[in-house]
Order: C-alpha cells, then sequence, then structure tokens
C-alpha cells in the first residue's frame, strides 16, 4: 500500500516510500528525512514557519502533498548554504534578529525566494513577500533591516 | 570537598571535582535532606561553571531559553568575575538539579523544588548567585594558582583565564591550576568586583545561539529523537472539564503507521510511526465525550454574571487607604466606568510538545519546559515514582510566555508513553489543540471608580475586579490563593504597587470561574491592570481638561513612584510629546511597573474614517536598574511591545458552550510585518533595584496605544481587542 517516491532535496535524491502520498511535505522533510529546520507552526499555510523552496518558489510544506513535488527540487533551511553563509543568514546574525528563533528558518527561505528576484526590495516589497509570517517574538523590524542588509551584500556581490 | 552554608541567601556554595577533572562550582539548597543529597553527589557535581584541565570554561545553565537571552547573560555575568572572555565560554543546557533552583521560587515556597524560569527572574534572581559562583572559582583558582608558583597570593590577579604574580610576570595558567583548586574550600563570600571594573557585564553582547538559529539545527522539542521513538496525537474533549465517555479505535487502527490507541488522562493517545499517521488515526477516531456542565458556558453569559458580581457590597479585599466611600460621595467630578478585557491564548510559534520514556521504576523526558521541577514533581504525583527516578532533558522553547510554566503536554507525554507500553513517545499538539486547549491569560470585568477635588486630581480611587483566577488552575502555588477567592495575580499591578497619589484607595476582586483554565501570561496581571488603570488616569485627565503626561507626572509625586515618573519623563521626552506631529497623527502614553521594571511607553497613531487603525511609532523608556546586556533588554522590551500590541488589536478567545471559538492564526490573529510600528527603547539606567526584562514591557502598550486612540478620534476603548467597528468616524 506503502507509496514509493522520489525526492530531490537540497541536490540529494532521496528513495522513500510514504503510507500515504497525501503525507504534507513538511512531516516526510521531518519525520522521514529528518530534516528538521522545517518548522511546523500551524499545518494550514498561515504562518510561514514551514517554507521551503520548490524550484526556487517558496512554498508552505505543511500544505504541499509530498507525492506533488516528487522529482521537482527542493531546498530547505539546511540546504540554503553551506554553513550558514548565506548573505540572509550572515545578515540575520549581524542584525541579531532571532529570539526564539523557531520561526526564523521558514523566514529566512520567504527572504531568500525575494532577493533571488529582486536584490533592492523596497520596504513595501519586503512586507508583501514576507505577510505570510508570523514571530510572536515581534522581530519584524529586525527581519526586514537584515533583508536591506543581505540586499547590499548580493549588490555587492557577497 | 566541603560545603560552606550562607544561611541569609538561601543557598550554600559547593566546590568539587568536575566530571572529567578541574574545578566545578555548584550551588545547593540548605536543609538536612538537600545537603545529604549533595555530599551523595559529590563524585558528579556538575553545576553551574566548570573550568577543565584544558582551560575550557563551561557555563550550565539550568534556565530555560525561550528566546530571552538568559543564557548569555548568566554566562557574561559569571565570566566576568571568573575573568575569562566570553567568547572563551561554553555555554551547556543543564539538566535539572537541585543546584539550578531560583531564588525567585525558593522565596514563594512553591512545590516540587525551584527550578523554573518565569516572573522576569533570570538574571534578577539568578544573576546574583552566578556572580558568587564565578568569584568563588576565581578565588579558588588564583589560591592554587599562587600555591602553585609559591608566592603569596595577595601579589595574585586573575586576568583572561591565568592567575598572574604580579610582581614577577609569573603565570599559570586556570586549567593547569584547575584540579588543586578543587580540591580547596569554597569561600563563603567571595568577594565580587565593582561595578567599575567590568568588562564584560553593560557591554551589548549578541547571543550565542544566533548560528543555531539561522541555519535551522534541531534545538526545539519538536525536533527530539530518540531510538524507537513514536508519535502520538491526542483526541481532547473540546469542551473544558469534559471526559472520555467511550471510544472506538477501529477506524484509527486501520491508518497505515498508526500503532496503538490508548486512553490517557487528557483524552485518547493515538500513537504511531510518524506525525502524520498519528493526525490522520486520530481524524479517524470516533470518541464519545462526557462534555460535563461546562457544554451550557459561553463568554457572554460569562461577562453578564461578572457584571452582577461587580456590584456585590463586599469582595475579596486587596488595598485599602482612607475611606473610598465619603471620598467618592464628596467628590466634584465623579467617574464610573467599566473595562473588559478577554481570555488570550499564548500561540507560542513551537505548538505544545513534549517526548517522554517511561521505563517502570524511572522516567525521562525531553521538553521545551519552563518548569523542570514542576514538572518533575507532577509527574512524580502522576506515576507514584520518586522524583530523583524522574529526569527531565531542557531543549530550546519556541516561545514560552508563560505556557510552558504548566506541566500538563508533559504529563501527557509520560502518561501515553506508560500507557503505549512503556515506549518513547513525542505527544505533539496540532495549532488547534495549542489554542483551544491552553490555560489562557484571564479574562475581567472591571468596575472603577474615580472623584476628584477642586485641583482635578483623584480624591478617590476604587477598582472592582471580577474575574478568573491563575491560581485556581495552577496547583504549584496554590498555597496562595487566600481563603477568600483573592488571587494575587488577578490585582497584580492594580493594588500591589500603586504608583498614583491618591489619598482614598479600595482595590478588591471576586474570583469567578465556572472552568475556563487560567494561566500565566507574560506580564500576568499587569497585563489586564495596566490596561484599566492606564486607560482611566487618562480619562480622568481628559475629564478635568489636563495633559495626559503633566496628570500623571503630578499624581507620581511619592517616593516610591520616583522610577516611574523618570521612565514617564524619558519616553515623553523622547517621543517628543508635546509637539507637532504629522497630520491624522495622536499621541497616547502609559506607564507601568511589572516584575521589577518600569516601562512606560508613548504610542503615535492614526484612525482613518472606517476605523482602520495604524499604529506608527511606540517609544519607551524602561528602568530595570543595572543592565547585564543592553541590546538584549531592548529586544526583549521590542518583543514586549510587540506582544502587547498584538493582543490589543487582535488578542481575543471567547468560548461558545463550553469550546473555544478559535483554532488557528486566520481566527487568532496575530500582527503581522506589515503592521509593526516603528519601536525605540531607551534604557534608564539607574541605581535602583535590579528589575526584569521580559515582562515590563507588555503592559503599557495596550493603554498607550488606547489612549492615543482617544486624542485622535474622541473614542474611548474600554473593551479589548480594539475593533476598526469600534473606530468608525
Amino acid at each position: 500500500m506503502a507509496t514509493a517516491l522520489t525526492l530531490n532535496v537540497n541536490g540529494r535524491t532521496h528513495k522513500l516510500s510514504v503510507d500515504d502520498p497525501g503525507t504534507p511535505l513538511l512531516w516526510v522533510l521531518r519525520d522521514n528525512l529528518g530534516l528538521m529546520g522545517t518548522r511546523y507552526g500551524c499545518g494550514v499555510a498561515l504562518c510561514g514557519a514551514c517554507v521551503v523552496h520548490v524550484n526556487g518558489e517558496p512554498v508552505r510544506s505543511c500544505n504541499m502533498q509530498v507525492s506533488e513535488v516528487a522529482g521537482r527540487k527542493i531546498t530547505t533551511i539546511e540546504g540554503l548554504s553551506r554553513g550558514g553563509t548565506h548573505p540572509l543568514q550572515k545578515a540575520w546574525v549581524a542584525e541579531e534578529v532571532p529570539q526564539c528563533g523557531y520561526c526564523q528558518s521558514g523566514q529566512i527561505m520567504s527572504a531568500a525566494a525575494l532577493l533571488a528576484k529582486n536584490k533592492s526590495p523596497s520596504d513595501a516589497e519586503i512586507e508583501k513577500a514576507m505577510e505570510g509570517h508570523i514571530c510572536t517574538c515581534g522581530t519584524y523590524n529586525r527581519i526586514r533591516k537584515a533583508i536591506h542588509t543581505a540586499a547590499a551584500m548580493l549588490r555587492k556581490g557577497a | 570537598m566541603r560545603a560552606t552554608i550562607n544561611r541569609d541567601r538561601r543557598t550554600f556554595l559547593k566546590a568539587g571535582t568536575a566530571a572529567g577533572g578541574g574545578l566545578a562550582i555548584g550551588f545547593y539548597l540548605p536543609g538536612a535532606a538537600r545537603v545529604a543529597e549533595a555530599a551523595a553527589g559529590e563524585a558528579k557535581l556538575n553545576a553551574f561553571v566548570r573550568i577543565g584541565t584544558d582551560g575550557k570554561v563551561t557555563v550550565v545553565c539550568g534556565q530555560s531559553e525561550m528566546g530571552q537571552g538568559c543564557h548569555n547573560a548568566l554566562s557574561m555575568l559569571i565570566a566576568e568575575e571568573l575573568e575569562v572572555e566570553l567568547k572563551n565560554v561554553h555555554i551547556e543546557q543543564g539538566g535539572i538539579d537541585p543546584a539550578f533552583g531560583n531564588p525567585r521560587y525558593i522565596g514563594f515556597k512553591a512545590v516540587g523544588g525551584f527550578q523554573a524560569t518565569g516572573g522576569s527572574s533570570s538574571v534578577r534572581n539568578l544573576g546574583p548567585v552566578a556572580r558568587r559562583a564565578g568569584a568563588a572559582a576565581r578565588f579558588m583558582l588564583v589560591s592554587a594558582g599562587a600555591e602553585r608558583m609559591q608566592v603569596l597570593r595577595s601579589e595574585c590577579v586573575a586576568e583572561n583565564g591565568f592567575v598572574i604574580h604580579k610582581p614577577s610576570g609569573r603565570k599559570v595558567s586556570y586549567g593547569s591550576v584547575a584540579n588543586d583548586a578543587a580540591k580547596m574550600v569554597a569561600p563563603d563570600e567571595p568577594a565580587l568586583k565593582p561595578r567599575s571594573e567590568f568588562k564584560i557585564l553593560g557591554k551589548s553582547t549578541p547571543r550565542h545561539d544566533l548560528p543555531l538559529k539561522v541555519t535551522g539545527k534541531p534545538i526545539y522539542g519538536l525536533d527530539v529523537k530518540r531510538p524507537g521513538m513514536l508519535t502520538a496525537t491526542i483526541a481532547k474533549c473540546p469542551v473544558f472539564g469534559g471526559k472520555v465517555r467511550s471510544f472506538n479505535a477501529e477506524r484509527a487502527l486501520k491508518v497505515p503507521g498508526v500503532r496503538k490507541v490508548v486512553q490517557v488522562s487528557s483524552g485518547v493517545a493515538v500513537v504511531a510511526d510518524s506525525f502524520w499517521a498519528a493526525k490522520k488515526g486520530r481524524d479517524a477516531l470516533e470518541v464519545t465525550w462526557d462534555e460535563g456542565p461546562m457544554a451550557k458556558v459561553s463568554s457572554p453569559d460569562l461577562y453578564k454574571s461578572w457584571a452582577e458580581l461587580a456590584k456585590r457590597p463586599t469582595a475579596a479585599e486587596r488595598l485599602k487607604t482612607g475611606d473610598v466611600g465619603a471620598a467618592l460621595a464628596s467628590g466634584l467630578l465623579r467617574l464610573e466606568r467599566v473595562y473588559e478585557v478577554p481570555f488570550l491564548a499564548h500561540a507560542c510559534m513551537e505548538p505544545m510538545n513534549a517526548s517522554a520514556h517511561f521505563k517502570g521504576d524511572s522516567v525521562e523526558i525531553w521538553a521545551p519546559t519552563q518548569a523542570q521541577s514542576w514538572n518533575q514533581h507532577w509527574v512524580s504525583q502522576l506515576t507514584g515514582l520518586p522524583p530523583k527516578a524522574i529526569t527531565v532533558h531542557t531543549t530550546y522553547l519556541g516561545g514560552g510566555f508563560g505556557r510552558r510554566l504548566e506541566s500538563d503536554y508533559v504529563l501527557d507525554a509520560v502518561e501515553t508513553s506508560r500507557a503505549a507500553g512503556n515506549v518513547p513517545v513525542k505527544v505533539v499538539w496540532t495549532r488547534e489543540d495549542d489554542l483551544q486547549h491552553d490555560f489562557y491569560r484571564p479574562a475581567s470585568y472591571n468596575l472603577v471608580q474615580a472623584a476628584t477635588g477642586q485641583d482635578g486630581m483623584p480624591t478617590a480611587w476604587r477598582h472592582r475586579i471580577v474575574g478568573t483566577s491563575i491560581l485556581q488552575y495552577f496547583k504549584t502555588f496554590a498555597h496562595f490563593l487566600r481563603k477568600d477567592g483573592l488571587d494575587p495575580t488577578s490585582v497584580q499591578g492594580a493594588a500591589d504597587y500603586f504608583p498614583y497619589d491618591i489619598p482614598n484607595v479600595h482595590v478588591d476582586y471576586v474570583n469567578n470561574n465556572p472552568g475556563v483554565p487560567s494561566g500565566f501570561w507574560r506580564s500576568v496581571g499587569n497585563s489586564q491592570n495596566g490596561f484599566v488603570l492606564e486607560s482611566f488616569v487618562d480619562e480622568l485627565a481628559h475629564a478635568t481638561g489636563k495633559d495626559p503626561y503633566q496628570y500623571r507626572r503630578q499624581l507620581l509625586s511619592k517616593p516610591h513612584a520616583a522610577r516611574l515618573r523618570g521612565v514617564l519623563d524619558l519616553a515623553a521626552e523622547r517621543a517628543g510629546w508635546g509637539k507637532p506631529l504629522s497630520a491624522g497623527v495622536h499621541r497616547g502614553i502609559a506607564a507601568h511597573f511589572a516584575y521589577g521594571g518600569y516601562c512606560a511607553q508613548v504610542a503615535e497613531v492614526s484612525v482613518a474614517h472606517d476605523g482602520t487603525l495604524k499604529v506608527h511609532r511606540v517609544v519607551a523608556a524602561i528602568d530595570s536598574g543595572w543592565v547585564v546586556n543592553p541590546d538584549m533588554l531592548k529586544y526583549q522590551v521590542e518583543g514586549a511591545i510587540y506582544y502587547g500590541l498584538s493582543a490589543a488589536l487582535y488578542g481575543e478567545i471567547t468560548i461558545r458552550n463550553g469550546r473555544v471559538e478559535q483554532s488557528n492564526f486566520d481566527n487568532y490573529k496575530m500582527l503581522r510585518m506589515d503592521g509593526m510600528p516603528k519601536v525605540e527603547v531607551h534604557i534608564l539606567e539607574g541605581q535602583g533595584e535590579q528589575g526584569g526584562g521580559g515582562e515590563p514591557g507588555v503592559p503599557p502598550t495596550a493603554p498607550a496605544v488606547c489612549n492615543a486612540i482617544y486624542a485622535a478620534t474622541g473614542k474611548r476603548i474600554r473593551k479589548l481587542p480594539i475593533k476598526p467597528e469600534m473606530l468608525r468616524t
């Protein structure tokens, strides 16, 4: 009854079988592949804690069925860079964004998708890209600042 | 190893050999049993700070890290006294150990021990303990170093991990003398460094866990993995207090991956190979509930009955000065108002969860918890096992806000592990579970009355609070609940510290709750009472034609209110109180004391004709005494303002037929980036007693915003949350 799937996550190919092809990608990442950096926050695409990239687009993995992403290129926070060297990760550290930190993987992944397309986002563009995220520690102003900082690094070719 | 008892501080310091060699410094509570336990634990002394024979310094924090930065602060305190560089200090989460007793709760006589993180206490209450540990280690290392070099101790100093003999310049490293130091007697009262010599304390220092938190490291409770661990979800009765009547697990067990379905105290647990199987199994489970008496209770009924109770002639009295009745009768201007605040959920980003392995004669727990000792106590009560058979491993917390002071989610995991046949189990709550089975910030109905004299200043102040009680639910502190129903947390911020100079004051409380679980929520009673006080004072200022800032200032004339006046002045000054603003933007001000911290805020808002509210900027001033890590305090105040504002704008849990009507972030909204105002935090570092950092910033936000709304529209918000329909003009 189990379904065989091939997932491409962070550049690696995983062959696995799931009981339910409707399992959200989030739980396959966490429970089958042990990639815990993608967080569960709401389960219904309201908070953004679970954002990953699928073919470069930001996607809420909590309501994306795993069968829909088989064969597509999935990137999680663990695969964003080697050793936290993405400009956004550096900027997040420089601006001291995280408090509890739980939502930040998803925030960074959405921001990374934004900067991949727009290296000089305005405040309004940042707010639009980040509107699906909740941070109950209230770090939004630092997130906005860190995105500008990272964008500046990217423009300088960092 | 010897122990030195220090009765006045209720802890005694103990030094010994660290596991793996070197010096370890710990603290233990007084009392014969504890001393015996401590002596027995001689070989594994492992608390607070260790200096390895390789010179490695490890600070072990028993406190829980939920984003507030306490691990950093405690490490800074120890590193300063120990004379080592912070970058060379390794920070470790401690286990459960009497050595980590939080003096705040030692004073409270809570049941079951004292290791817990709450009440904005880590720095102000454990800080002195941490400094003593660092200073004692330094003293002993210097002694051992002097002995090694065969020089006078008085000629030696500690510097950057070395003991230096000043006259000759010779030096030995901490690591090389750590074993010798471990054989020495710990000083009873090690000399602490004066502030003028601080190198680390008082300087902004980034938290050490930033790299972990930007790379998705598995550090939270939900990330716990143990060999053979299963995952469970629990079907809980949607009605508070309801019980399982019967259940049919047939369909649930047919879901692939579901292993077992077992009954536990809080409901029926579906135990599976993965979260998704557990959730699908729960969806397929059929449970018949005995809903109990709460099934007849809805929010409007509560407020209606509270309005009646507010008229009762007497209630549980908390504060009484002068003769309020007479002063009200003779006042020139009399004002009577009703303020209502709703139940609030905590909505930690990481939903409740815990992992446990019940092994028959012992239990191992992994949890994002604020309350190791109380978890241990209640698990001991549940299982009948002695506390020492119960181990609690603390993970990072994806938010705490007081929710994780409870033990319910930990008991869920322990019971499920036991019922499933002593296997390790992680119990995961969905967001819906998290919002619908919380211990809510108490709702309350407040009747406030005041009278003013010739000069417009109040002569009488009467505040009757009717609402739910935290301590009715929080059994760890049940002994604080007075026989007449007075719950000190319910009048917190309304009576215990009454800042205003009013000759006749009467504050009392009616404890009434048919059964909505109530709990600690960031700043606790201050979160609702601060709103009531600071809104009503604002009403008095406007009613008497006074400037709200100057009115408060005049009322804060007593010495005990000096620090509150200090932050009020600073916030007003930095916000440019009285100076012109852009068209349509208006200011409101509020000040409140909570958990040792004095905080004032000025909010700038505009309100559109359709009622759309925009909060443009909040300027805050805080006085929490001397500050260990200024940036971290600022971040806490920023977060507190966010938390207070989000609640003021959206936060409302309503009950219908005993069930919570909200279920997820679509109907329990939290503020997002586009609604976040600019926030400025100014620190007023006084000489006064050190206060808390995490909570004092919450209470002033809602009233500052509502007072600004009044300035903008003439509409007074007396019922939270603020809704656009209240603001249409």
